[in-house]
């Protein structure tokens, strides 16, 4: 962000805080729901930071006399099959959550940008086989691409987070290189050429910073997908496994099968994923609206 | 125009031969296959010729690009190979099965035009109230609710207050209509509902747009009835990038029905894909991935037919 401070500079000095601490309060003001999401946020991220504090219990820990409880004052959640407490997991569920929808939007939208500038800076031959390879990817649907991943690398973490990058990378190259092309005719781009810097100085360097815009408004709204995307991975099995807490998991098996019998195992951990989803979508759709409107998304 | 439709076609094949090629390749590289799967299942001792001799009959122990061209010369002729799990041909397996999803998908675009048309205008007729608020709210939540947790609330709702269980087996719609359409609007509602948010959010933007033009303020200003202005004159002009929109989340739609179809219980392509996953049924998998991305690019075709046809000027771009 230091070069949004920068454009400060003619004012009289402000101090980064002061700048950030400005432009949220602006934002707030502006675009109430935005601040609301940015509030759930804020709350689940502490949350997962703070589990072992916050939950009363252990998110493994089986107790087979408790099976099935219903909500009481001591598993505000109620308890599922293995007598956990559904709350804690929860709870423990938003560290997976967060960590596969950051991880996975940062290592997506990055990799898409990067490979959107590039193809924007260098033009011709290496911009049509890029553009090409982007196309073949964007022509599998995106939970099918997903599938495929898991599929060939098996389920767990890292192979979900991999999984979730792989469709989002396509989509941020195809809006970044169109933000890019205008910048490759800019006089500080050529400037920076008849320095004499080498393409990945001046991709890197000069280009990058220049489509920060598209960039965080992909990342943003990838964050909401990723969510989701690894939610519904594990709740076809094929996603993170047991018995490690995550929403999309605890959907599944004896959450239906006992749905009749304890609906609090389906109910919670649904809005929770619905929840988180709808604090990012608000927050994201805000941003994109402060930073630009005129930006669609495919 | 006719030129265009074939050219369209046309291309269409170099990226499915792509599609194809890299399906195959991504699937063949990775180590462990359906045979160690199989005899992994069984849990006993699996001597090395037993191995060898179910690859040979599976057609694994030949070079890829010749298991390739087995593969890729009998598509012309809707030949897909044998599933490598159950050893009946693909193309049966698929056929059984899709007559459901076909029905499934046009049922949730249906559900999601029937939503997102009437509420995306509304907003934008009523733009910063509390409806456009509403609406809002109401679609970035469709974007959010998972699908599959939808279903089971719909199910559940049922189960608990109505003592109704979705019933174990399909009824195709010529049996019995009444009750293949009560079987199916639920997952159809659960898949259209988040298919509905954004083409709500596009038909709100698109009318925006619109209505700020001149020929809105031309028409207003001959005195004509507001709803003439909205419907015949605003809407009309803003269904393009909406049918674009619908278009482009038929990727979702298919993303949706695979998980929809595990809760509902139908036994669909969705149900189909994920049993051949998890059974790393290779020529079932790339079987369905390339009738997904077929499916997929044939439907944008549509829809730039559809706008071409409705704009003139698209065609001669």
């Amino acid at each position: 962000m230091a070069r949004s401070g920068a454009k400060t500079s003619t004012l009289p000095v402000v101090s980064r805080l002061d700048w950030w601490l400005e432009a949220s309060s602006r934002f707030t003001r502006q675009r109430p729901l935005g601040a609301v999401g940015a509030a759930i946020i804020g709350i689940m991220i502490a949350a997962a930071v703070l589990a072992g504090l916050v939950s009363p219990y252990d998110p493994l820990a089986t107790d087979y006399g408790k099976m099935l409880q219903a909500p009481n004052s001591f598993h505000w959640f109620g308890t599922d099959i293995f007598g956990r407490d559904v709350f804690t997991r929860i709870i423990y569920g938003s560290r997976t959550a967060l960590w596969i929808g950051f991880a996975s939007s940062f290592l997506g939208a990055t990799l898409g940008a990067l490979i959107g500038v590039t193809s924007a800076y260098f033009g011709g031959k290496i911009d049509l086989v890029l553009q090409r390879f982007m196309d073949l990817l964007l022509s599998f649907p995106l939970v099918i691409l997903a599938l495929v991943v898991v599929s060939l690398l098996g389920s767990g973490m890292t192979n979900v987070i991999f999984a979730i990058t792989v469709p989002m990378v396509p989509r941020c190259a195809l809006v970044v290189r169109s933000s890019a092309l205008a910048l490759r005719e800019m006089p500080f781009v050529e400037a920076a050429r008849a320095l004499g810097f080498g393409p990945l100085h001046i991709i890197v360097r000069h280009m990058m910073p220049n489509v920060m815009a598209p960039y965080l408004i992909m990342l943003t709204a990838f964050l909401g997908q990723a969510i989701l995307l690894e939610a519904s991975l594990s709740f076809l099995g094929l996603g993170v496994t047991e018995p490690q807490a995550a929403w999309g998991l605890m959907l599944r098996g004896a959450a239906v099968e006992f749905a009749e019998r304890a609906p609090w195992m389906a109910i919670y951990p649904g809005l929770a994923i619905s929840l988180s989803v709808f604090a990012f979508n608000l927050f994201g759709d805000s941003l994109r609206d402060a930073l630009d409107p005129k930006l669609r998304l495919p | 125009m006719h030129q265009y439709i074939l050219k369209r076609l046309l291309l269409m094949i170099p990226t499915l031969f792509g599609v194809a090629v890299l399906i195959f390749l991504l699937l063949r590289v990775l180590p462990g296959d359906i045979v160690e799967l199989k005899y992994a299942g069984t849990g006993s001792y699996a001597p090395k010729e037993a191995l060898a001799r179910e690859r040979a009959q599976l057609g694994l122990d030949q070079p890829i690009w010749k298991q390739f061209i087995t593969w890729i010369v009998g598509i012309p002729r809707l030949d897909f190979g044998t599933s490598m799990w159950t050893g009946r041909p693909i193309t049966h397996e698929i056929a059984i099965r899709l007559e459901l999803s076909i029905e499934l998908a046009v049922m949730a675009t249906f559900v999601a035009v029937l939503i997102s048309v009437p509420l995306g205008t509304l907003a934008a007729v009523k733009q910063d109230s509390w409806v456009d608020y509403f609406v809002r709210i109401f679609s970035i939540a469709g974007l959010s609710i998972p699908s599959f947790w939808l279903g089971i609330v719909i199910i559940l709702t049922f189960i608990i207050y109505f003592r109704w269980m979705p019933p174990l087996t399909f009824t195709p719609f010529w049996v019995d209509p009444k009750a293949n359409l009560s079987q199916l609007i639920w997952p159809a509602l659960a898949v259209g509902y988040r298919y509905s948010a954004v083409a709500t959010r596009m038909t709100r933007s698109a009318v925006l747009e619109v209505l700020r033009e001149d020929y809105i303020r031309t028409a207003r200003a001959k005195g004509l009835w507001e709803r003439a202005v909205v419907f015949r004159h605003a809407l009309k002009n803003a269904l393009l990038p909406v049918i674009t929109v619908i278009g482009l989340e038929f990727a979702f739609l298919v993303g949706g029905l695979v998980v929809t179809e595990q809760v509902f219980n139908l036994n669909g392509i969705g149900k189909l894909f994920v049993e051949a996953i998890s059974q790393r049924d290779y020529t079932m998998v790339q079987s369905l991935v390339l009738l997904t991305s077929f499916v997929f690019i044939f439907v944008n075709f549509l829809v730039d037919l559809i706008n071409a046809y409705l704009d003139p000027r698209i065609r001669y771009r």
